[in-house]
């Protein structure tokens, strides 16, 4: 369905590619054209993604804003998009983002602006497109082409390891995207063996019921790709020396949405395609999950480095998206979805206040800071609330995904969520070991007395972040309504293909401390 | 009123908002107006709460507010909602109030602070945080209460952050209740997959018919929410966050940490008793964590020089007492004691901030002495609460123990043991209050010469504080005058709709004789630790120290508070650090990292290896082709 008779999806993902052009077109002398002609691009696409809030539909399941065009007609490759109430915050998301990180790249970009900024918007066709097709031709497209433009910004203006992180970054994805593109050949040639039909149509696919072990090899290919983009323990060592070393705004992009698209994967893909494989797995993943919240948790509370720290603690919360996701309950998923976007918010808004400091100080060695507050009380007390955020604390956003997170692991099995929640201890643990060190304490050095508070542009970067921070928090429910039908339609679906699945809502009675049984 | 409660958290939530906004820049009396008018216009509200319920017939006392749809996904389904009832207008009072006095006293105690409005900012969220946990209408505003009160906490133990002793204290408090508040989450979690609800009228009138008394389902969802209980109000396992948090500013430890949100366990389980009473056994674990958190911490307040920390080990003891009666069903004794310990322990606080205060900060009661000549508004109303914590007839603490105890020992629940650990902890209570008394204030002064010059009594917006907790502290039994005494339980028959109590049935078959006995030899303990500090303190000034060369190891275990920060540092932060540096540096790297780039050396390797069968001449290419054709043909012919 297409209820505006307009190809709007097609619009926010060309939009940016569009602005590309324009930025290498403009005068590459007068660097605030520049700057102001990415800036306006990526605010116009943000702009045109606010209908699909506006007009999206909440009591449905369907695809909708779909757009469907014969590609390659002889492999039955169509051009189609679509997004649901899975996909609907992602591609907002990732607008938000967007537009923020061009707009933090301001003083922190000085070389090659021109190239930058074309690269950034490559990159948010890329991402967009990716969360919005729905054809697996198509989206393979996007998943490898987002590639390139991250590897350029890791590998031009990154840090002084940024070519070996570069190279880690897309080796680590690439082999990942190869598998998945071999599951998704066999997936279109079973679905020909059995259909007679050649599409790479993810909702005729979807219909297929494939026998267990092709589910399982299948599922397989698929999630290794997924699991390094989540990334999942232990497949996230590419993650903390792409962070490190790629400029704030790769960071924040990284973070904030590339992430998301190893977790939406799981959701759009290898749920709905493969249900009794995940079933099968789950608790394989759950315990790789829990491993992740914990190790990373860990692992941050060691780290010299801020930015890293900040890297590894994304591990962690994606930990908690996973663990969410495979409880197949409308809490679990729900909370999941929520999750991707409330770290994207928090995780992005830490690298942006990392980045601030980086470029005052050119350091970003916890050791080096201490009593910051004393001189910079705006950034301090910013770097606090969003803190708050990430450790989830009640009122702001992360509580409530965490919460329905832990609340769908309780229901599925009370030890993932006894166990998952000890990463909300360990959380709290190296934030605020962090805080205390860089925000709190005497005010010794003398490079840091004289450090400037944030500028109003700063404040203009952090400020919508921070609102939506407290909005989720506060009043979550305009942001978890348009998820409902489509989470209920995937669980319907996760359920009904094989014979076995926990069912959502049914545990009012029975005894709530047994193991539920999946397979009854 | 009623249904317009919910302005009562609001005001101080936007006191809090306009400080945080515009104090640094309207300047102090306007932060101040804006604090104090917020939380007094709150109490203001509460006691028109409060005068509205009792005009209301005693069963339908019960006003809800369900605000707005707060969190949905499939049926867990949760309003932001809150209630009023009359413990709900018991807790509003108290809070609102005794904010109230200490928001008024910082304006005099902060007046020299940089950061007076930071400071007001953090006091306002806290008031409102605690109105919202005390008017919560369901389980997870509950939550959100609850945390934000640890959130509060941790500012403001941290407000000095710039003492590394301070953001020790502050993140600890942080840290040690997140470990409480993961039993409570998990707590909830279980009540709402029990009840598919966390509502509290429907978990609480679900309760008797869906579980059985004893049943394992609901010991563990009490007994994890008795887990956030130990943390918040600082009970055995989890109060070693407490003395810590005496680093942040002392009104803030008489609010915080004495009168208000440490007593958020008890008021939960008096909530929660509909769970807690179909499970005795988690009952009996409240009772005796609280009898023995009692008397435990009290021994360690024998010895501290330090005055915020006796009384921090003071408020962590009177706590013990508070569970000791919901652990025995009597919670409204439980309710009473909350109160009146609000009234004179945030007295005993404000007074020790007012010495404090005088004499530039000094904490060590070792280096006072002779104060009641200089300071005598302090000194007066300091002795009201040391006489009032130590149970002295007719003062409030006398009435609110004397219930519990009555009731530990009376109740089915309770028993001999229990009620003589509180007899014993009542003789130990009177001791220390009365050491801090006559060490601070009596005998020679052993201020510097310095010091001696300074001390000055505090300014009036201080005193009138302090002189109206003093009034409270005194009187303030007379809400809970047991029947006994010829009084009417006006506080328990107002908060008797609320606890449909079965222990207080059996209590009436007691004869009134042992009520009368028990309260005398109650007396008789409070006697006997005062007389005991007299002695030591006044009499015979050189006795104490000789005592505890006497008792080298009892003392210096005493001293050191049972070591129980070392064993914790070493059975749990230590290895846990270990691990974290093992994981971080060493597994890391050598490990998961090792293994991904040694696949990237592997392929680079065998790559490099053949490349060495690219020669480049074009004989070894034809061998090649000649092997290979032999190969196959070998193949196809002998296969």
């Amino acid at each position: 369905m297409n209820q505006l008779g307009f190809p709007l999806l097609s619009a926010i993902v060309y939009l940016p590619l569009a602005g590309a052009a324009a930025v290498l077109a403009v005068d590459g002398r007068n660097p605030a054209l520049v700057k102001a002609t990415a800036f306006l691009f990526s605010s116009l696409t943000l702009l045109a993604s606010l209908p699909l809030y506006l007009f999206f539909q909440a009591d449905t399941a369907a695809m909708q804003f779909v757009e469907k065009v014969p590609w390659v007609e002889s492999l039955g490759i169509n051009y189609q998009m679509g997004i649901d109430g899975i996909s609907l915050w992602l591609v907002l998301l990732t607008t938000f983002l967007s537009a923020i990180a061009i707009l933090s790249s301001w003083s922190a970009i000085t070389t090659r602006a021109k190239e930058y900024y074309a690269v950034m918007l490559v990159l948010e066709t890329g991402m967009i497109g990716v969360f919005v097709a729905t054809d697996l031709f198509l989206f393979y497209v996007f998943w490898e082409a987002m590639l390139i433009p991250m590897y350029l910004l890791i590998g031009i203006w990154g840090g002084p390891s940024r070519i070996y992180a570069a190279v880690k970054f897309f080796l680590y994805t690439m082999a990942g995207g190869v598998l998945m593109l071999v599951g998704i050949l066999a997936l279109y040639f079973i679905n020909h063996a059995v259909t007679g039909v050649y599409t790479f149509d993810l909702l005729e696919l979807r219909k297929l019921n494939l026998d267990f072990w092709a589910q399982l090899w299948l599922f397989l290919a698929f999630s290794v790709a997924f699991a390094i983009k989540v990334p999942m323990f232990p497949f996230h060592t590419w993650l903390p020396d792409a962070h490190v070393e790629a400029p704030t705004a790769g960071s924040v992009l990284l973070a904030g949405v590339l992430l998301k698209m190893g977790t939406y994967g799981f959701v759009r893909f290898s749920l709905p395609l493969f249900p009794a494989a995940a079933r099968e797995l789950s608790s394989i993943i759950a315990a790789l999950a829990i491993i992740g919240i914990v190790y990373g948790a860990l692992v941050s509370l060691v780290q010299e480095d801020v930015k890293k720290l900040v890297a590894y603690s994304s591990v962690s919360h994606l930990g908690f998206v996973m663990l969410g996701l495979f409880a197949f309950n409308s809490q679990g998923v729900q909370g999941g979805i929520l999750q991707m976007i409330n770290h994207g918010l928090s995780t992005g808004a830490l690298f942006l206040i990392v980045g601030m400091l980086y470029e005052r100080r050119h350091t970003r060695m916890i050791a080096d800071f201490g009593g910051l507050w004393k001189a910079i009380p705006l950034f301090s007390m910013a770097l606090l609330v969003v803190s708050l955020a990430s450790i989830g604390l009640p009122g702001l956003n992360g509580f409530v995904g965490e919460f329905l997170i832990l609340v769908g692991a309780f229901r599925h099995d009370w030890l993932w969520a006894a166990f998952g929640a000890t990463g909300v201890i360990l959380s709290a643990v190296y934030m605020l070991w962090m805080l205390q060190r860089m925000v709190f304490g005497e005010l010794k050095s003398q490079q840091n007395q004289g450090l400037r508070d944030l500028s109003a542009r700063e404040v203009l970067v952090l400020a919508p972040i921070i609102v939506l921070i407290f909005l989720i928090g506060v009043y979550p429910w305009p942001f978890l309504k348009p998820m409902e039908a489509s989470t209920q339609a995937l669980l319907a679906e996760v359920k009904s293909k094989g014979q076995v699945l926990v069912l959502d809502g049914i545990q009012a009675e029975g005894i709530p401390m047994a193991r539920q049984d999946l397979y009854r | 009123m009623l249904y317009q409660a919910w302005i009562i958290p609001i005001l101080p939530l936007l006191g809090a908002a306009t400080n945080a906004f515009l104090g640094a820049r309207l300047g102090k009396r306007f932060v101040s107006l804006v604090a104090c008018g917020t939380v007094g216009l709150a109490f203001w509200g509460s006691a028109w709460v409060f005068a509205d319920l009792t005009r209301l017939p005693a069963g339908e006392r019960l006003a809800m507010l369900p605000m707005y749809q707060w969190i949905s996904a499939g049926d867990f389904q949760v309003n932001f909602a809150l209630q009023v009832d009359p413990l709900s207008a018991v807790m509003l009072l108290v809070v609102s109030g005794v904010s109230f006095l200490i928001h008024v006293y910082s304006t005099g105690y902060m007046a020299e602070d940089r950061g007076y409005a930071r400071y007001f900012t953090y006091l306002n969220l806290f008031v409102f945080s605690m109105l919202l946990l005390v008017t919560a209408n369901n389980f997870l505003v509950l939550y959100v209460g609850w945390e934000l009160v640890g959130l509060c906490s941790y500012l403001l133990i941290g407000f000095w952050y710039e003492r590394k002793a301070a953001a020790d204290a502050g993140k600890k408090a942080f840290i040690v209740n997140r470990v409480g508040d993961l039993g409570f989450a998990l707590g909830v979690m279980l009540i709402f997959v029990t009840f598919g609800s966390l509502d509290y009228q429907d978990v609480f009138a679900g309760a008797p018919q869906m579980l059985a008394v004893g049943s394992v389902t609901a010991t563990t969802i009490t007994l994890l929410l008795f887990v956030g209980a130990t943390g918040k109000s600082a009970q055995i396992p989890l109060y070693v966050w407490l003395p810590d948090a005496m680093e942040g500013p002392t009104p803030v430890s008489a609010l915080i940490h004495a009168a208000t949100m440490v007593t958020a366990g008890v008021y939960m389980v008096a909530r929660t008793h509909a769970l807690f009473e179909l499970a005795p056994f988690s009952l009996s674990v409240v009772a005796t964590i609280g009898a023995v958190t009692a008397f435990y911490a009290a021994t360690i307040a024998l010895v501290q020089a330090d005055i915020k920390r006796m009384l921090a080990y003071s408020t962590i003891s009177q706590l013990g007492y508070m569970f000791l009666a919901v652990g025995v069903g009597a919670y409204a004794a439980g309710i009473f004691h909350l109160t009146t310990h609000a009234f004179f322990k945030a007295l005993l606080f404000l007074g020790a901030g007012s010495v404090m205060h005088a004499l530039g900060g000094e904490t060590n009661m070792l280096k006072m002495g002779g104060l009641r000549l200089k300071l005598p508004v302090t000194y007066w109303a300091f002795v009201v609460g040391a006489l009032a914590i130590s149970g002295f007839p007719g003062l409030s603490g006398f009435f609110s123990k004397d219930a519990i105890l009555w009731q530990a020992f009376a109740s089915p629940r309770g028993g001999i043991a229990l009620w003589a650990m509180g007899l014993a902890t009542g003789a130990l209570t009177a001791f220390y209050a009365l050491r801090a008394v006559f060490l601070t204030f009596h005998g020679e002064s052993r201020l510097t010469w310095e010091a001696e010059r300074h001390v000055h009594e505090p300014p009036s917006s201080m005193a009138l504080p302090l002189g109206l907790l003093a009034a409270l502290a005194a009187l303030g039994g007379y809400l809970g005058l047991p029947h006994i005494l010829g009084g009417s339980d006006a506080l328990g028959s107002f908060l008797a709709p609320v606890f449909l109590d079965q222990a207080n049935t059996a209590l009436e078959t007691q004869a009134p004789g042992n009520e009368l006995g028990l309260m005398g030899l109650a007396v008789l303990a409070a006697f006997l630790g005062m007389g005991l500090a007299w002695y030591f303190y006044l009499a015979r000034p050189e006795a104490p120290g000789a005592l505890a060369r006497r008792l080298g190891g009892l003392y210096a275990l005493l001293a050191n508070k049972y070591y129980v920060d070392e064993i914790y540092g070493g059975l749990v932060v230590q290895p846990l650090v270990a691990l974290a540096h093992f994981l971080g540096e060493g597994f890391e790297i050598a490990v998961i990292d090792g293994v991904v780039n040694g696949v990237g050396r592997t392929v680079a390797a065998s790559g490099a290896w053949l490349r060495r069968l690219q020669t480049g001449f074009v004989r070894n290419y034809a061998l090649s082709i000649f092997l290979g054709a032999v190969i196959v043909l070998g193949y196809f012919l002998f296969r």
